[in-house]
């Protein structure tokens, strides 16, 4: 009797779970090995829409971006969040505010992220137009514009909305480390440096793991930050993944190739998320 | 987190070492806190000033006309009702949004944590699993999913995708927490003749008084920073205030308002950021308690 209750408690998750984490998925998988164009159909047409995807240019424009962009956006709030971190933990002055500054730009939205940044960086109104004010005319950082260059700015204020969440976690991290390791480390007269590099980063590993597969993930769904920044421009030049699925499945009508495209991007999380997963989910059977 | 004040021997206060760690703490307090300066100053000027000044000067005398232009008479397209439609509509979807999402994560983590449900350990697992794929995997399905029951593009439509993508999370950390609880109070309920609902309304939310602090923090923040889903599901009479927000600046012709543009920016972002503010270190615990998901 009381058990039925529980089930029924459960019955919205089970319906969730069967519908949209496993049906949606499947449908979409195999939506992309059909020919389907603005409404779905069922008929077998293999590889096809892969091919058509990995022929496209604007793709691989697309997955190169995100290449670039999840390597500077990770590496650059890991190394970024883990200096701030440690210098924060040097008892230093006004703790609290410098952590409330590092940390507020997550509370904001990619969107608001990504046009204040598009005014910072515009050439004639932002950064640029202020130092060639103070006099130093020939001075040049015009990145947004150029395409070559764009990625790199979506970069930087990728870092700035997600380096402040690294390093909450990082000092977290740092504060839990156990004094008896840094009495160890004087009375060797280990300087403090090489601790940091050969003893505590080694600890801190499991929470580098989970910072860098979240922002992994958030890497390859990265999608707001490039419409209010750069809307994929100049020309395809910032294009990513995300923006691809959805322009093929809103604006170019083509559901098949979009579905090909979001599966691609599934296997990339599978193949970051898995080993991670399986690497945490082992060593806790291990530790009973 | 431990007290700082008692962990390693006082360092002389002015050697070169300590320098360098101020300087470096200032410059990154300065990259962090630039932009929002920047949109601040901005949007209390004139655009004349914006014209002849630079981005970092002060406003010679502030004034709100941006400010009220941007909440009041903005356009998108061809309305120009400012960016207060999007507000409202933000609060008409974060509302319903956060209040379902919770109660649904609170009663799935308390089932999941103490009673046995067949199958629910897989459900979870698979619920876990989905958490980490990207939405472009899910949305055309679901799309259709609320075009066959005529829904597509109403509020309920968001509220429920909201509800569905805030799952895993809200489950997770309320049966992280529903687990931490002494197996004895349940079963002392249990002795006492209580029942599921009993147990859960009576005993269980009342002590998940914390995780309930951390759930609000973290889905206002996520619903109300979403873009995405908004524009996809909401459908034109709801767009969230993100969507509106791109919208007006992105969509502008002619001359760009940028004093305009970065007082609506400043107006999205307050939610979030009065949030942040207020809440302190629970916001840290909420980004924490998010990110052990699996």
């Amino acid at each position: 009797m009381k058990l039925s209750q529980a089930r029924l408690a459960l019955l919205p998750m089970f319906v969730i779970v069967v519908v949209v984490y496993v049906g949606a998925i499947v449908w979409t998988v195999g939506i992309s090995f059909t020919p389907s164009r603005m409404l779905p159909v069922y008929e077998f047409a293999g590889l096809d829409q892969y091919r058509a995807l990995f022929r496209s240019s604007r793709w691989i424009i697309s997955m190169t971006n995100m290449a670039i962009f999840a390597v500077g956006y990770i590496g650059g709030c890991l190394v970024l969040g883990y200096l701030m971190a440690i210098f924060i933990d040097q008892k230093v002055r006004a703790e609290n505010t410098l952590r409330t500054i590092f940390l507020y730009p997550h509370a904001m939205s990619f969107i608001v992220t990504g046009l204040v940044w598009n005014w910072m960086l515009s050439p004639t109104e932002g950064i640029q137009d202020f130092v060639r004010g103070l006099g130093w005319q020939s001075f040049t950082f015009d990145w947004i514009v150029q395409p070559r260059m764009a990625i790199y700015t979506i970069v930087i204020a990728g870092v700035w909305h997600g380096a402040g969440f690294v390093m909450a976690l990082l000092l977290a991290g740092l504060r839990g480390v156990d004094e008896e390791i840094w009495k160890a480390g004087r009375i060797d007269a280990i300087p403090r440096w090489r601790m940091y590099l050969h003893v505590v980063t080694p600890i801190l590993a499991p929470v580098f793991a989970t910072s860098a597969v979240l922002l992994t993930t958030h890497a390859i769904k990265s999608y707001d930050i490039v419409v209010a920044m750069t809307q994929g421009g100049p020309g395809i030049s910032t294009e990513v993944p995300a923006k691809y699925v959805m322009d093929y499945l809103f604006e170019r009508g083509s559901i098949g190739q979009a579905a090909a495209a979001a599966t691609v991007m599934l296997m990339m999380v599978a193949a970051v998320a898995a080993p991670v997963l399986y690497a945490r989910s082992f060593a806790k059977s291990r530790r009973g | 987190m431990t007290n700082p004040a008692s962990r390693r021997p006082a360092k002389a206060r002015f050697s070169p070492g300590r320098i360098g760690i101020y300087s470096f703490l200032f410059f990154s307090a300065l990259f962090f806190a630039l932009p929002l300066f920047v949109m601040l100053i901005t949007s209390f000027k004139t655009m004349e000033e914006i014209r002849t000044g630079s981005i970092f000067s002060l406003p010679r005398a502030p004034e709100l006309s941006a400010w009220i232009k941007a909440w009041s008479s903005a356009c998108t397209g061809m309305t120009c009702d400012g960016i207060q439609v999007g507000f409202w509509n933000s609060v008409r979807i974060l509302i319903p949004a956060t209040v379902i999402s919770i109660f649904v994560g609170a009663l799935n983590g308390y089932a999941l944590a103490m009673w046995k449900v067949r199958w629910a350990g897989l459900a979870f697992l698979l619920l876990m699993t989905g958490a980490f794929i990207p939405y472009q995997v899910y949305v055309f399905p679901l799309v259709q999913l609320f075009a066959l029951s005529g829904t597509f593009g109403s509020l309920f439509a968001i509220v429920t995708v909201h509800i569905i993508f805030g799952m895993p999370v809200m489950t997770l950390i309320f049966r992280n927490y529903f687990s931490s609880i002494p197996e004895e109070v349940f079963k002392a309920a249990r002795m006492d003749g209580a029942g599921f609902w009993w147990i859960f309304f009576a005993i269980m939310l009342p002590m998940a008084t914390p995780v309930l602090i951390v759930a609000v923090i973290w889905q206002v923040t996520g619903i109300w920073n979403d873009f995405l889903l908004g524009l996809i599901f909401a459908g034109r009479d709801n767009l969230p205030m993100t969507v509106q927000l791109n919208n007006i600046v992105n969509s502008q012709f002619g001359e760009r308002e940028y004093n305009v543009d970065m007082a609506a920016t400043m107006l999205t972002a307050l939610v979030p950021l009065v949030l942040y503010f207020v809440s302190g270190r629970w916001f840290v615990r909420g980004i924490a308690a998010g990110s052990v998901k699996g």
